[in-house]
């Protein structure tokens, strides 16, 4: 917690939905299953035991199918949702101490959300949604509204901020509700499934717009999403929940290529690994390099890319470069190799590609 | 002799019976009489057993009080809380009186080239419809040709003070209920009964309670009956509020009290208006049965076509509320349909 890398921390969270959650939290430390407490007590267990760090500038995805309690959890992280027992550390203080001032003020200036429903006010133009923020806290709208109107402008709504939030389309309006979350200036953005009710062509958008401004902004966002693709396209550190635990946490990569159990096998053996998997997660690290080679490629590039570019043949090697600098080796049976799911990956004879 | 002796037997009350029975001697049913008369007991066959009924009670035990006994006493009983009540309610009351009698006194005092064209440009202010504005200048237009000029402004003042006082009382009282789920629960039954008692019914204790020529009676009276619908939708128009974005403002930090006027009051809008809509219509109901009770206006005419049998000034008495119902109504609603416009999803 003292590590300012870090900028929220979750220690040992539970949530348990029901009459009598202090007798179900004993059952539950005690190792108790989540079916078995909804039949004998009747108690759902919403969150069992999640710690996660969510680093300062990084984006954190949650990753879960319906029911997994992923939206539970971001919902404690600004006290939507009360905690059973656990801590969460924000900024190194425990919110779950906060009085209800200092909760107001930590969601008026620490934190911005974003819904997956957009949940905008439909009485108020764009503008005024736009700067809910700094009208919470009082100011007019003639001093907000330039801000506002900057942040409107970078989402792309120029010239929309007279018109209501039913004039625009679904994309539109999720726009109007991350300009909403970047005008409180707050340097958490939570954003609750926030592109799920998009349609595709329109939510790749978003999320090309997210990552652009990521990279521009470098806000500690935590994302939910049921979308593995999305989840691997934003993420930074990717935390795996299922029936209210977390199975598995890391470097999204990593996730992939050593999937921890037969659920995330079952979840990653869908997904376009080639269009997801980046060099450096397969290539041979090797300092010097300087052996024979078919050519540089960086070591972010997609290994789709990388096909393309060898244009199928796998009798190739290249050269990864990062930064100028040469870091290691990609052969081209290895990389296909790669394509291959969890453990076959290191069968050569297994010739099943995916996606 | 009488079917429920038995019970009074069995129970061991036979001497508490005859000891107070001299008392109520004089209270003797038909029955009896008849029986005394033809000098033979009615035979009861089990066919014909009667409820048990405090009647029934009483020819078995003569101390048993008889049903007239009991609404006897609730008279008495009001008769007798009645000094204490008035001291409270009527100075609490006594407000609407006054805002009675200078509504009633402004409608009429103010000339009719002023106040029609008043009400066609509220009417313009509220609707932005000229066709309803024409409507109101035509019906006001028509009941002034025929002479009924200043019933219809005594209806009208009497429906505006009544109306805004249930808006006034109504709306906090649906926010209240939709606040707390016990406050909703004790009032739901209030407004049930106030909605399905008859309105004659709540008239005779305000008799006793007010004099008949005190204004407030049946401004009391068309309060009770018209703010239940006010009431209802306010509660019903911010339980309904969507709960996502009562989530975002709570995510964004919104005070209660923000979050009120900002968010949950604009977003029941719709619903507490189609509430006043209501409650307007209901005061003009009830303003007519009020007028048993002095409450002037057209009411009085309707009375009158009863009364002396005048079915001409009945039936037009009756048109012009049924016009001045489709002027409120239409105004309230086109008030609500451009609200509705402006946040329709």
């Amino acid at each position: 917690m003292n590590d300012t890398d870090i900028k929220i921390s979750i220690r040992n969270l539970y949530k348990i939905f029901g009459g009598d959650p202090e007798t179900a939290l004993q059952l539950v430390q005690d190792g108790m299953s989540k079916t078995e407490l909804l039949e004998s007590h009747n108690q759902v267990l919403g969150l069992n035991n999640i710690n996660v760090d969510v680093r300062t500038g990084k984006t954190t995805v949650i990753m879960g199918l319906s029911g997994s309690g992923k939206s539970t959890l971001i919902r404690h992280l600004n006290r939507l949702i009360e905690t059973t027992a656990g801590e969460v550390w924000v900024a190194g203080e425990n919110i779950l101490e906060y009085n209800e001032k200092q909760l107001r003020d930590l969601r008026q200036h620490e934190m911005s959300m974003v819904f997956q429903k957009f949940a905008l006010l439909p009485h108020r133009t764009v503008l005024q949604n736009a700067g809910l923020a700094p009208f919470i806290d009082g100011q007019k709208e003639s001093i907000y509204a330039d801000e506002a109107r900057k942040w409107l402008n970078r989402v792309g709504l120029q010239g929309q901020s007279e018109q209501y939030p039913h004039q625009l389309s679904g994309g539109m309006q999720q726009r109007v509700g991350i300009a909403r979350a970047l005008t409180s200036n707050s340097d958490i953005m939570l954003m609750d499934e926030a592109f799920s009710a998009l349609d595709p062509l329109i939510r790749t958008d978003m999320q090309n717009l997210l990552n652009e401004l990521q990279a521009e902004l470098q806000k500690t966002v935590v994302f939910i999403t049921h979308d593995l693709d999305e989840a691997l396209k934003l993420a930074d550190h990717l935390v795996i929940l299922k029936d209210g635990f977390v199975v598995q946490q890391g470097e999204p990569q990593h996730i992939l290529l050593n999937p921890a159990d037969p659920y995330i096998e079952d979840f990653v053996s869908d997904i376009n690994r080639a269009r997801v998997l980046r060099v450096r997660s397969v290539m041979v690290k090797t300092p010097n390099a300087s052996g024979e080679h078919a050519g540089e490629i960086d070591h972010n590039d997609t290994l789709e890319s990388v096909i393309a570019k060898s244009e199928g043949d796998t009798a190739l090697c290249y050269r990864v470069m990062k930064n100028g600098t040469p870091v290691g080796v990609l052969d081209m049976r290895k990389l296909v190799r790669a394509l291959v799911p969890s453990q076959q990956s290191d069968d050569p004879e297994s010739t099943r590609l995916s996606g | 002799m009488a079917t429920y002796d038995f019970i009074f037997d069995g129970l061991g009350l036979r001497n508490w019976c005859s000891i107070s029975g001299e008392d109520g001697g004089d209270m003797t049913s038909m029955a009896q009489l008849l029986a005394e008369t033809s000098g033979n007991d009615i035979v009861v066959t089990g066919w014909e057993t009667p409820f048990p009924s405090m009647d029934a009670l009483h020819e078995a035990c003569p101390s048993f009080p008889q049903s007239r006994e009991l609404t006897s006493g609730l008279e008495e009983g009001f008769l007798a809380i009645k000094d204490s009540l008035k001291v409270v309610v009527d100075p609490l009351t006594q407000p609407l009186s006054w805002a009675l009698n200078e509504a009633l006194w402004v409608m009429q005092a103010v000339p009719w080239f002023i106040m029609i064209p008043l009400l066609m440009l509220v009417a313009w202010v509220v609707s932005r419809q000229l066709q309803l504005v024409a409507l109101v200048a035509v019906c006001f237009g028509f009941l002034g040709f025929v002479d009924y000029y200043s019933y219809t402004m005594q209806t009208l003042a009497i429906i505006f003070v009544c109306a805004l006082t249930c808006v006034l009382l109504g709306i906090p009282i649906g926010i209240a209920m939709s606040r707390s789920d016990r406050v909703q629960r004790i009032m739901i039954p209030i407004l049930d009964m106030l909605q399905t008692l008859p309105p004659f019914v709540y008239l005779i204790p305000l008799i006793f309670l007010f004099s008949v020529t005190e204004p407030k009676l049946y401004g009391i009276a068309i309060i009770l009956y018209a703010i239940v619908p006010v009431v209802r939708l306010t509660d019903l128009g911010i339980r309904l509020v969507d709960p996502d974005v009562t989530e975002a403002a709570d995510a964004f930090g919104m005070t209660k009290r923000q979050k009120l006027l900002n968010v949950q009051i604009p977003l029941a809008l719709p619903n507490i208006m189609a509430g006043v809509n209501q409650t307007i219509m209901m005061s003009l109901a009830m303003v007519v049965i009020a007028s048993l009770v002095s409450a002037p206006g057209l009411g009085v005419l309707v009375l009158r076509g009863i009364r002396s049998l005048e079915l001409g000034v009945g039936l037009l008495s009756g048109l012009g509320i049924v016009l001045l119902a489709v002027i409120l109504d239409r105004v309230t609603k086109a008030a609500l349909a451009r609200i509705n416009v402006s946040q329709s999803k």
